[in-house]
């Protein structure tokens, strides 16, 4: 009598919902604006101010400046799905009663979440193919060092901003704070985590406030590998950690509303 | 009637929110196969007591039996069985009717043919509309069929007619006891009393938190509201010693307008000793109590405050 849900239902579930998930953000053309366009045209800005230094030595970890930043601006991707998109449409979800559906049909907390992760996933990946093909084709920036490492760590970096953003989503009491704080929260970590101005650059306090940050750590994961320095399981695993404890905490805090 | 099998037990419910008891004390059956109505005034608890049995709240003290399960502690067990229309809530903008229909029908564990629903509610000729360009009638037919997809035993309706036009109000009664004959049991909030009349096996008065009657619609009039009246225009003639006939209580003439209150065979009586003092007046007619009047008695010194 009991119907338990399946694993295999489960994941048909969880595949439908991205599906819907996706689609209605290619008709929200606003969020697919800041989520795309603004990590290549900052990569553009950097390009035009850095692109053609011969002084790279100093700076950029001894590299290109693109090939420096075409990597980290793989991880601002999966930040700005994480604090700008995900906390705005949860929030919005919540407020106005989409999730309370779900609940009526009883359908699992976890599984409308992990959509929303699964969604992440599809659109964090192609903002970074859209990056990587711009800095190709302006500024000629070659392929990774380990592409399988690169994948890995954006994948995990992809599914911590995504849990960060659940997690957002269930404690901002409304979407327009949600967007304040998100935007806030984003351009914050921009300017700390070697995504603005190169880390040689930046002063120690901004340096220790960027490692509290989780985008600091997913610029050295993401860029580790791309550049040819192997994996960095320290901050993999910090990632990780981030990743899971945002996950429950997010769920914990769904029961409760 | 006596139902033959227990779906939904609710025993001493209560639930409270931090200023405000929602729910004081509310304890009632609903039998498989029975349309059960709650009705009451704004706030007195009804859609609180009812996403208590859906699982979406949970209760400060009693305990809730849908289906012989713990809708709390034993909801995956639930899901699919019950389907709940809820009074507020959305969808995301962008996502069109049949989007939502499939959606909903792929997320349960049995689904009837979302399309057939689609046109037994009347949206097919929105079905590729986003949500946010309907009309509210068309959201709360929508919210109606998504309550159905999962070909759910127990349907909980909440002021699903609210937004509706007369013609879709019955349409969508006439499909809510198509539901039932398919055998499933529905638990329907309403204001509507022609509705709860017309539909309802049972019903219970809510009022702050408590019911205040339980009954069969005929059974609660009769109980509560007895009373007839018979209307007529009388003129500038004295009627008064109509209060002197048997059945009669009350006699009140305002202007020419004359009303009997009275109960049983009243009407017979009063239409007999008129004409026999020579009136016969044209528009001889009886009131008889409706729900509403139940309602109004039992409830009506509530919504003045
Ligand atoms: N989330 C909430 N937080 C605080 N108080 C609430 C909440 N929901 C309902 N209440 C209060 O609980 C009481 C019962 O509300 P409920 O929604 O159950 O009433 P109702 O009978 O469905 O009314 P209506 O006919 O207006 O829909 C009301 O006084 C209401 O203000
Ligand atoms: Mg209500």
């Amino acid at each position: 009598m009991q119907r338990r849900l399946h694993p295999l239902r489960a994941l048909k579930a969880v595949l439908r919902l991205t599906w819907v998930e996706l689609k209605l953000f290619v008709r929200e053309p606003t969020t697919a604006v800041f989520v795309f366009a603004f990590p290549v045209a900052l990569l553009f800005v950097m390009g035009e101010i850095f692109g053609t230094r011969g002084d790279s030595d100093l700076f950029f970890r001894g590299f290109e400046a693109m090939d420096y930043y075409v990597p980290a601006y793989f991880a601002l991707v999966a930040a700005s799905i994480g604090v700008i998109m995900l906390p705005a449409h949860l929030t919005g979800y919540r407020q106005g009663g989409v999730l309370r559906r779900f609940r009526a049909a009883l359908v699992p907390m976890w599984i409308v979440l992990g959509a929303q992760v699964a969604a992440a996933l599809v659109l964090a990946a192609l903002g970074a193919v859209l990056v990587w093909f711009f800095g190709w084709l302006v500024y000629g920036v070659s392929r990774p060092a380990d592409a399988l490492a690169v994948a890995v760590a954006f994948i995990v970096t992809t599914v911590c901003f995504a849990a960060i953003g659940a997690l957002l989503g269930a404690l901002l009491p409304a979407p327009r704070a949600a967007q304040g704080a998100g935007l806030m929260l984003f351009f914050v970590m921009l300017f700390v985590s070697g995504t603005g101005p190169p880390t040689e650059v930046m002063t120690s306090l901004m340096v220790t406030i960027g490692e509290w940050l989780p985008l600091s750590h997913a610029v050295l994961a993401i860029q580790d590998a791309w550049l040819g320095f192997g994996w960095n399981s320290t901050a993999l695993l910090i990632l990780a950690a981030v990743a899971l404890a945002a996950s429950l905490g997010a769920l914990r805090a769904y029961r409760w509303k | 009637m006596t139902p033959s099998e227990t779906v939904i037990r609710v025993e001493h419910l209560r639930k409270v929110y931090k200023h405000t008891i929602a729910v004081e004390d509310i304890s009632f059956d609903v039998g498989r196969g029975e349309i059960f109505g709650l009705l009451g005034s704004n706030g007195a608890g009804k859609t609180t007591t009812v996403e208590c049995l859906e699982g979406i709240r949970r209760a400060d003290g009693g305990s809730i039996r849908v289906l012989g399960l713990d809708p709390q502690r034993q909801a995956s067990a639930l899901r699919g069985r019950v389907g709940s229309q809820l009074q507020e809530s959305r969808l995301p903008d962008h996502l069109k009717v049949w989007e939502a229909l499939e959606l909903f029908a792929g997320l349960a564990p049995r689904a009837l043919d979302w399309r057939e629903l689609l046109n037994a509610w009347g949206l097919a000729e929105k079905r590729s509309s986003s949500f946010a360009s309907l009309s509210g009638g068309q959201r709360q037919r929508l919210f109606v069929a998504l309550a159905l997809v999962s070909d759910p035993e127990i349907v909980v309706l909440d002021e699903m007619t609210t937004g509706l036009d007369p013609a879709a109000r019955h349409v969508a009664w006439e499909l809510i006891e198509e539901i039932r004959d398919r055998g499933a049991t529905v638990v329907l909030v309403t204001h509507f009393m022609d509705e709860a009349e017309r539909l309802c096996d049972r019903v219970a008065v809510v009022e702050r938190g408590r019911i205040v009657a339980l009954g069969a619609p005929v059974a609660l009039i009769d109980e509560h509201a007895p009373e007839l009246r018979v209307v007529f225009t009388a003129g500038d003639r004295d009627v008064g010693w109509l209060a002197g006939l048997d059945h009669v209580r009350a006699v009140t003439q305002g202007g020419p307008r004359v009303t009997v209150h009275g109960d049983g065979p009243v009407l017979a009586l009063v239409a007999a000793a008129l004409v026999e003092r020579g009136m016969v007046p044209r528009d001889l007619r009886v009131e008889r109590p409706s729900l509403e009047d139940v309602f109004l008695g039992l409830t009506g010194h509530h919504v003045e405050d």
